[in-house]
């Protein structure tokens, strides 16, 4: 371990604010990048649906 | 031999071949990258030791570094990606070309946003108009320019070529970013890796630097794929078999 507590390691000491910050964006881009595909998915799903709605009718 | 070889690049062209076969290729690549990258950033933010001159800000290099590597390699694939469907008229390589552009988008974000909350402590400003982080805001337009392209135009096939044209025109673009921090003095440090010389960083911070970046890496063939599919099965909607899918992915 590079502290000597956990109080230390979320103070970075006197960084912490610029080290979670940056943590922070970096775990926002991998939940976009995730999330937003699964929207994709069910828009092409949601679609297709209607697609088939309009032929049968 | 060079039939074998003709039939053997129209099968794995065929967007049909191409989604059946990379089914289960996400799944375990996601799982491979989400490991290392838990790994390597547990490893970056509690074990790695305090960086003498930098303090503790230095830690945001494992993932300045490897967003940074990656938003340039997913250009570079981008671009040859939509060379060869320009030439070759592939519409798979267009496809993968597209499923690339949100990811490459966010990790130059990535790059820009962590550059400029590290900068802050260690340059003392959170922009500079250096010539590293002005070339990297272009790529990040670039990226921008390829989303807006697609989106622009009526029919997909239109907006595939144009962004395939821009995307090629923006590769002058790459090795001024890479070559920035060499040529001309600014306040961005040289490249910490490089494949010619040993690499000036302690092992202790070397080892999660560069799994973080295979992470990385890792993630974005992931998401390519995942990309990808959506976007063969979104364009080939009119065949049959994509139908098919379609009514798998939801279910029905």
């Amino acid at each position: 371990m590079a502290f000597e507590s956990f109080g230390a390691f979320l103070n970075m000491g006197e960084h912490g604010l610029y080290v979670w910050l940056a943590y922070g964006l970096a775990a926002l881009v991998v939940l976009f990048n995730v999330l937003e595909p699964r929207y994709l998915a069910k828009q092409l799903v949601k679609d297709h649906q209607r697609k088939l709605r309009r032929e049968q009718a | 031999m060079w039939q074998v070889f003709v039939r053997w690049y129209h099968k794995c062209s065929s967007p049909k071949w191409f989604y059946q076969m990379s089914k289960p290729w996400s799944f375990w690549l996601g799982w491979a990258a989400f490991v290392l990258i838990t790994v390597a950033l547990i490893w970056g933010l509690a074990f790695a030791p305090v960086e003498r001159v930098q303090g503790n800000s230095y830690r945001i290099i494992f993932i300045h570094v490897p967003s940074a590597f990656l938003s340039e390699a997913i250009y570079m694939s981008i671009a040859v990606a939509g060379a060869v469907g320009l030439v070759w008229r592939i519409k798979l390589a267009f496809y993968v070309a597209k499923a690339c552009i949100p990811i490459g988008m966010t990790m130059a974000f990535l790059a820009l946003a962590t550059g400029a909350i590290w900068g802050k402590p260690t340059w003392g400003d959170w922009w500079v108009w250096d010539m590293r982080v002005t070339s990297m805001l272009i790529l990040f337009l670039l990226y921008i320019g390829l989303w807006a392209l697609h989106n622009a135009m009526e029919r997909p096939e239109s907006g595939d070529r144009a962004a395939a044209i821009l995307a090629l025109v923006g590769v002058v673009n790459i090795p001024i970013i890479k070559y920035s921090v060499n040529l001309v003095t600014t306040l961005h440090q040289p490249a910490t890796l490089k494949f010619t010389e040993k690499a000036p960083m302690h092992i202790s911070m070397l080892v999660p630097l560069l799994l973080s970046i295979l992470g990385f890496y890792l993630a974005f063939l992931a998401w390519m794929f995942i990309r990808a599919r959506l976007e063969i099965l979104k364009r080939e909607r009119k065949a049959l078999w994509a139908q098919k899918e379609i009514e798998q992915l939801g279910g029905l």
